[in-house]
């Protein structure tokens, strides 16, 4: 049940730099860990996250295992035009998982 | 990354005396200071004592390498926000945000920040530009003890400038078991 | 001097007397004992990670579970409504049983009563999820446990519990968190207990926890054995806790470190 919380204004300006805020919900499982009887537990982590804006990739991250669980990222762009971004995150064991939010520019 | 004892409780204590204490981690702090200030001193590595759990200087200053190639990392242009003394090495919040003025001919490419102490030396490479308007990311990242942290952006021209911050990680009383 | 500082530390906290409990005037929510990044992270719902527990709650909250085909949307509509102010009764006194319940419990029991499904395991990602999504709709309102006289005895037992001296550090909670609070053990500071915020997001977990899970870290930090989650002892914890946090105001899904 992986959920994620997109944080982008629904309305702006033209021109205006706007934030977008996202979280991702994920155990970031880093590899160095151990069981109790001494067993490594597997790397599971989220490698990638894309923000793309009417198709354009506006914002990219490679993350290691010194992210902290369920990752939350913040960046900002500039909005030009009325639109959609996309949200994707890639990981280990097949992770993939995509969020979108429109913005509407007046 | 989370290390395990037998008494985690008496553990911490043990091991805020041991910390409070003088210890060869100044060796490894000034080293890293020496890389993270920008010369190219691959191979002027001094002796120091590596612990295996820990990203050694050789493998942080690899992983730099890695992304500047042979330029010269200056000090400067780059803010590196991070509590000096955190409450749970875990989570610990970070924003790095870069002067620039974020136009298509003066705009940062990405930013790379790296770690001392964690497994690994790299913590994450974010990648903008122009249209980003503002050069500035957050995150959550995992500290696995006390060290430093650099975060270093590339520019449109192709020149690396970078920002170092001390993180005093105190770990919390009544830990439960990693797993 | 390792030994040494270890003990000079356990002393100072042994040492002291017990004291009464806190007055209801310097009652603490950990909030207030947390730095200003955690605190931050807490009051933006778009950056609290608890946030993406409630998401998940409210979801399942209008799925269908169990042979009777029923969600709990469909006894109690809409939770913004009929859920307002519930976590802040609970532990409460069931008459059927003739014992306290808590939230998780609860949740359970309204699974196998009246959605005829199995019980969801303590700490699994949809009891939490639920238990969040309930809690969150008390947020902002006053702890209201300890009026019932049917819940008195249970609470008195809980606060045997906690007074209790026990384990290999032979600690009792009150210990710490009525004698020492505000002082600090290892760096951190030692907070008063009080369970405004659960389940709640610890940066230690990286993950929400219940109440329970707090409580039995507590105990294993003492070196005691821990009770096991839903049993008798843990819910009389829980309802001595809230019942000596009353009218503090409920905070989940709080971020503590």
């Amino acid at each position: 049940m992986p959920s994620a919380l997109i944080n982008v204004p629904s309305k702006a300006k033209r021109g205006d730099v706007i934030e977008i805020k996202t979280l991702m919900s994920h155990i970031m499982e880093t590899g160095y860990r151990h069981t109790a009887s001494g067993e490594v537990v597997p790397r599971d982590i989220i490698t990638s996250f894309t923000c793309r804006f009417n198709g354009a990739e506006i914002f990219r991250a490679d993350l290691y295992p010194a992210i902290a669980a369920n990752p939350f990222l913040t960046f900002f762009t500039t909005v030009t035009e009325s639109g959609k971004f996309e949200f994707e995150w890639v990981g280990d064991k097949g992770f993939s998982e995509t969020a979108s939010a429109s913005i509407t520019v007046e | 990354m989370i290390r395990k004892s037998g008494n985690r409780f008496a553990d911490k204590i043990m091991r805020k005396q041991r910390t409070m204490m003088p210890n060869s981690d100044h060796t490894t702090r000034r080293t890293f200071l020496t890389l993270a200030g920008g010369a190219a001193v691959l191979g002027a590595v001094p002796a120091v004592i590596v612990r295996p759990a820990e990203a050694t200087p050789a493998m942080l200053s690899a992983a730099i390498r890695n992304v500047v190639g042979e330029a010269n990392v200056r000090t400067g242009r780059v803010k590196l926000d991070i509590p000096p003394l955190v409450e749970n090495g875990n989570t610990v919040p970070m924003t790095v945000s870069v002067a620039s003025p974020m136009t298509t001919d003066d705009y940062v490419k990405s930013i790379h920040v790296f770690n001392e102490k964690n497994p690994q030396p790299n913590i994450g490479n974010f990648y903008l530009g122009p249209r980003a308007g503002r050069a500035q990311v957050s995150t959550r990242i995992r500290l696995a003890d006390s060290q430093k942290v650099t975060a270093i952006a590339r520019l449109s021209d192709d020149t690396f400038w970078s920002a170092t911050a001390d993180v005093v990680v105190t770990l919390a009383a009544c830990t439960e078991e990693a797993i | 001097m390792k030994f040494v500082g270890c003990i000079a530390i356990l002393a100072a906290l042994a040492g002291t007397a017990l004291a009464t409990e806190i007055p209801q005037a310097d009652r603490r929510s950990g909030y207030s004992f947390m730095g200003p990044d955690s605190r931050a992270m807490q009051d933006d719902d778009t950056s609290n990670p608890g946030m993406l527990w409630v998401l998940d709650g409210e979801t399942l909250w209008k799925r269908k579970a169990g042979t009777a085909g029923k969600a709990c949307g469909d006894c109690h509509s809409d939770a913004r409504v009929s859920m307002k102010g519930v976590a802040a009764r609970y532990p409460t006194f069931d008459k059927a049983l003739g014992k306290p319940v808590d939230l998780e419990g609860r949740i359970n029991l309204c699974r196998s009563n009246h959605q005829q499904a199995p019980p969801l395991a303590y700490e699994s990602r949809e009891l939490l999820a639920l238990t969040a999504y309930v809690a969150q709709q008390s947020r902002g309102m006053p702890i209201e446990v300890g009026n019932d006289p049917d819940l008195a005895p249970f609470v008195a037992k809980g606060h045997e519990l906690f007074t209790r001296r026990q384990g290999q550090l032979n600690l009792a909670c009150a210990n710490c968190h009525d004698d020492n609070w505000d002082r600090k053990l290892a760096g951190a500071p030692i907070t008063q207990g009080q369970p405004t915020g659960y389940p709640l997001y610890r940066l230690e977990w990286q993950s929400l926890g219940s109440l329970q899970r707090r409580l039995r870290a507590c105990i294993t930090g003492i070196r005691a054995q821990a009770y096991e989650y839903g049993s008798p002892e843990l819910v009389e914890l829980e309802a001595y806790l809230m019942s000596r946090a009353r009218g503090m105001k409920l905070e989940t899904p709080a971020v503590r470190p």
